[in-house]
């Protein structure tokens, strides 16, 4: 798996006040500093280091990721919503690399 | 394939399991103190006391690579009722640091869900840190098996 | 001759121990669903099976490891699938096509085929896979450079293919050319030992099905989900490269993928999951 890809499942819709379960996957090998290579080197370490979720700007849970969370990171959580708008989720790679999703929430 | 006599002693004893599992064949595996040490840190110097917070985790793991763990940590989740951040730990990994979950009012309930990696069977803790200052842990031990055929 | 002997009553013996607390002799009495749907995981055996029932790989795992393929969004080898997809729309090669330029919507177009390879390939003389074929129409029809084993777009792009076939029963067609012949050879093969440790796949696969060795619950050995998502691996896992790995494990010298002896055993152990679902991508230790 080269790229990094992310999958994230939010519900189309919620009632006002409901709390809702978000799951959120993302492809990426998270190398994590521990494993040599068949020289014996050290391969360096490189995952993502951390993910955020944010709704209409404001942050609703935020992971700091370190090299014992599995390949192909999966986090899954909850968010309380009391409006309309628009989740955003955001992962930082140790190179730098950013890779984002968005999901649309209806809420009556 | 030709197996040199370290590599055959290796897949016999089972040793070359740990180097699959990405965390690596070094024996300078944290301690519990480490991992005391880092909770202090994280709590600020207070002892976490039980209850409030539940780790779920498998009493077995198939595979140390990906093992599914969650924590819930009962609260309002508003107001002074609030928890701030869950850490995990791994007390017998290379490194015993996992993740550190961070809540907010928005996140209406504190409870996550992750996949982690586990060099051997040993025991997982989860530190919540409550806004009042307060902190909670749970413990969970975790046998991480080797696969049949050194496989 | 003695020191085989012992070799392989050392192997028996790490077979026979049950070993690890807690983990259960037999498959689980449960059926896998996938989003809600029922996939077929136990099945009464075709003919001339040596077995009565085949089963699923999918019982013999941890509730945990069942747990991650009943939902496709948890599935971590839909990450692969989607990557598949993804190529399925790329075009590449000479001709400027890609596979959908043919071949349209795959869920259309590509369904039953994951289902029914391996086929008999008229031009090569012997058995296709779908990796080969997958191969064979990049040369032929995209003028696109086939994929090396295992490499390049080849796991993800046969997830992709296979799992348009979900949920539907393995059936193979022996008829066609002379796959009987290598479905022989590829029986011959599966009953034969091998390397130091002098075991054959029926060996672990029918003789100790159920069993544990060490603390891996043994199963059938059934290839209908792959190419698999391994925790092991963290990624795919196809299954010329799990023969080639359970033969290494029995320190042997291990064919080279696609070879013969290794499309002989595909079709042969393909044909021996017959009536089970496809579950690619099917989520193992």
């Amino acid at each position: 798996m080269a790229k990094s890809k992310p999958r994230v499942k939010v519900p189309k819709s919620a009632k006002a006040g409901e709390v809702i379960t978000i799951k959120t996957l993302i492809s990426h090998k998270m190398e994590s500093g521990q494993r040599k290579d068949k020289a014996g080197k050290v391969i360096p370490r490189s995952i993502i280091n951390k993910f955020t979720c944010e709704f209409n700007g404001a942050k609703v849970f935020e992971c700091d990721i370190d090299p014992a969370i599995s390949a192909n990171p999966f986090f899954e959580f909850t968010a309380k919503v009391s409006e309309p708008g628009t989740f955003n989720f955001i992962w930082v790679d140790d190179d730098g690399s950013i890779y984002t999703e968005e999901k649309k929430i209806e809420v009556n | 394939m030709k197996f040199t006599r370290r590599q055959a002693l290796g897949l016999t004893a089972g040793a070359a399991a740990l180097g699959f599992t990405g965390l690596g064949s070094s024996l300078a595996f944290a301690n519990a103190e480490d991992t005391e040490k880092r909770i202090m840190e994280f709590t600020g110097g207070k002892k976490p006391e039980s209850g409030k917070i539940t780790l779920t985790a498998p009493e077995i793991a198939e595979n140390g690579n990906t093992v599914p763990i969650s924590v819930s940590v009962e609260s309002a989740m508003s107001g002074d009722d609030l928890v701030e951040s869950v850490m995990i730990l791994a007390e017998g990994n290379p490194n015993p640091a996992v993740a550190t979950f961070h809540f907010t009012e928005l996140s209406g309930e504190a409870s996550a869900t992750t996949r982690m990696r586990l060099a051997k069977t040993q025991n997982v803790v989860a530190v919540a840190k409550m806004k009042d200052g307060s902190a909670y842990s749970d413990t969970r031990q975790v046998k991480v098996t080797i696969g049949g055929c050194g496989g | 001759m003695k020191n085989k002997i012992i070799a392989t009553s050392l192997a028996m013996a790490l077979v026979s121990t049950a070993g690890i607390v807690g983990l259960s002799a037999d498959p689980v009495d449960e059926t896998l669903s996938i989003d809600g749907t029922p996939m077929v995981s136990r099945t009464k055996a075709p003919e001339g099976h040596p077995f009565d029932e085949v089963m699923s790989g999918w019982l013999f795992r941890t509730s945990e490891t069942r747990a991650l393929e009943a939902d496709s969004f948890s599935n971590p080898g839909m990450l692969g699938v989607e990557e598949g997809e993804a190529i399925w729309n790329t075009v590449e090669g000479t001709a400027g096509k890609s596979c959908a330029s043919c071949h349209n919507d795959a869920k259309e177009s590509m369904k039953g085929v994951g289902a029914s390879y391996p086929k008999w390939d008229a031009d090569a003389k012997r058995p296709i896979n779908l990796e080969l074929q997958i191969n064979k129409c990049r040369e032929q029809n995209m003028g696109a450079e086939p994929y090396a084993f295992d490499k390049g777009g080849q796991k993800p792009l046969t997830a992709y293919i296979k799992n348009q076939s979900l949920g539907m029963p393995v059936a193979l067609d022996l008829s066609k050319g002379e796959l009987q012949k290598w479905w022989d050879d590829g029986k011959k093969t599966y009953y034969s030992r091998t390397g130091q440790l002098n075991l054959s796949c029926a060996s672990c696969h029918e003789d100790n099905m159920g069993k544990n060795i060490r603390a891996d619950h043994l199963s059938q050995g059934q290839v209908n989900g792959f190419p698999v998502y391994r925790l092991k691996q963290g990624g795919l896992v196809s299954v010329h490269n799990r023969f080639r790995g359970c033969i290494r494990d029995t320190r042997a010298e291990y064919p080279k993928a696609f070879s013969d002896e290794l499309m002989a055993l595909e079709l042969y152990v393909t044909w021996r999951g017959t009536g089970l679902s496809v579950e690619t991508p099917a989520v193992r230790q």
